[in-house]
């Protein structure tokens, strides 16, 4: 009987936390991408994001019946991750912070799949971040005066509630708290990967964060018509914004870091 | 007791007794017998034995209705019966919110964690058969 060759051990260094997915990560920035379904735009994304800057790129696969992950993997640009079943948008990302935290990476850009943000603007998420000004940087789709994008009548009142409820909780005004186009520095990673919001997250996440003294800042980046998918704010209506609302005012009343 | 009840007429209510002890025996029974057979878990049976021994109480002592009724400030017993019935499932179904919450944060974190292990898995064994091919090389 031929036996496997054993495992060859490259060093006799201890591993440490950051070596143990050796050959994963090759900056010190993860771009993430959480996907349901969007094959139809995954490939174009990351090859507009890897001309964009020599950053690391996670696909986080959340069960997509589609193929998205196979052709995220055939790019040879992005690892991978692919769910066994779906978790919506709020577990894939935390599922990114994890893997964040477990490579030791410094930074983290979520991009949504949908081709919705910019991608030439995670230069200047970055580069705030970089400059340690906040520990969270959100690419707003609004300027100061509340335009700049169209969106239904609904979306609009929605987005004024939880802004409104952010100045009160939290005292921070944060003009576009539903946008998924946010960076990440290492703290901040190291505690959402232990504490994030689940189904509708990210307003949820910015009281979260706030509270637990985070640093959060807000810059205007211009956004793309949506090519296709559907929004999950317009479908998801009135139940979406009793969900959120009261998730945000139970993570104020909550105990710190819980 | 000078005047009946409308609803005593003609109504043997001994038999109504039996028909209360056999089937709050039998529920308390069909529980304790579910836990032996590893159906339910200890810890999610107590409520319902809890509910099914002040069932059993309560059809064995009749007059502990009528004080129980008269302690709440309800006139009529039964309605009693099915406050304190409703108070019970109320609770039983929260408790099963609550399981079902814990089990959903659990789901969850296997789901991430089978994700990472897997990517791990994989990142692996691609480097295992780089080095195999390497080493035939």
């Amino acid at each position: 009987m031929k036996s496997i060759a054993p495992v060859v051990y490259l060093s006799k260094k201890p591993i440490h936390e950051e070596e143990i997915g050796f050959g994963v990560r090759t900056s010190d920035t993860l771009i993430i991408i959480p996907a349901f379904n969007e094959a139809w735009n995954i490939t174009h994304l990351i090859k507009e994001i890897k001309s964009e800057g020599n950053w690391d790129i996670l696909v986080i696969d959340d069960a997509s019946f589609d193929g998205t992950g196979k052709l995220a993997k055939k790019t040879k640009m992005a690892h991978v991750i692919s769910l066994p079943h779906n978790l919506g948008i709020g577990g894939s990302v935390q599922t990114g912070f994890k893997f964040a935290n477990k490579h030791g990476y410094k930074y983290i850009v979520q991009v949504d799949g949908d081709g919705q943000h910019n991608v030439n603007e995670i230069g200047r998420l970055l580069k705030l971040i970089k400059l340690e000004k906040a520990d969270i940087v959100v690419g707003s789709r609004f300027n100061k005066k509340h335009k700049g994008y169209k969106s239904s009548y609904f979306r609009r009142w929605g987005i004024k509630i939880f802004e409104l409820l952010g100045l009160i909780l939290i005292q921070q005004r944060i003009k576009d708290s539903t946008s998924g186009f946010r960076a990440y520095n290492r703290e901040t990673i190291k505690f959402l990967s232990k504490f994030y919001p689940v189904d509708y997250p990210e307003p949820e996440a910015i009281i979260l964060l706030g509270k637990n003294g985070f640093r959060i800042s807000e810059v205007f980046t211009k956004m793309n018509p949506r090519k296709g998918g559907k929004s999950s704010l317009n479908k998801r209506g009135i139940f979406y914004m009793l969900k959120v609302s009261l998730g945000m005012i139970m993570t104020y009343l909550r105990p710190k870091s819980a | 007791m000078g005047n009946k009840a409308p609803y005593s007429i003609d109504v043997n209510i001994f038999k109504m007794q039996y028909i209360a002890i056999i089937g709050s025996v039998l529920l308390l029974v069909f529980i304790l017998n579910l836990i032996r057979r590893k159906r339910i878990k200890e810890e999610y049976s107590l409520l319902w034995l809890l509910l099914s021994v002040v069932f059993l109480v309560l059809s064995l002592w009749r007059e502990g209705l009528d004080y129980i009724s008269k302690l709440m400030g309800v006139a009529y017993p039964p309605a009693a019966l099915f406050l304190i019935l409703l108070m019970a499932i109320f609770m039983i179904l929260i408790q099963f919110s609550i399981i079902i919450s814990k089990q959903a944060e659990n789901s969850k974190n296997l789901t991430q964690e089978h994700g990472l292990l897997k990517f791990e898995h994989d990142n692996l064994r691609d480097r295992v058969k780089h080095l195999e091919d390497k080493i035939k090389e």
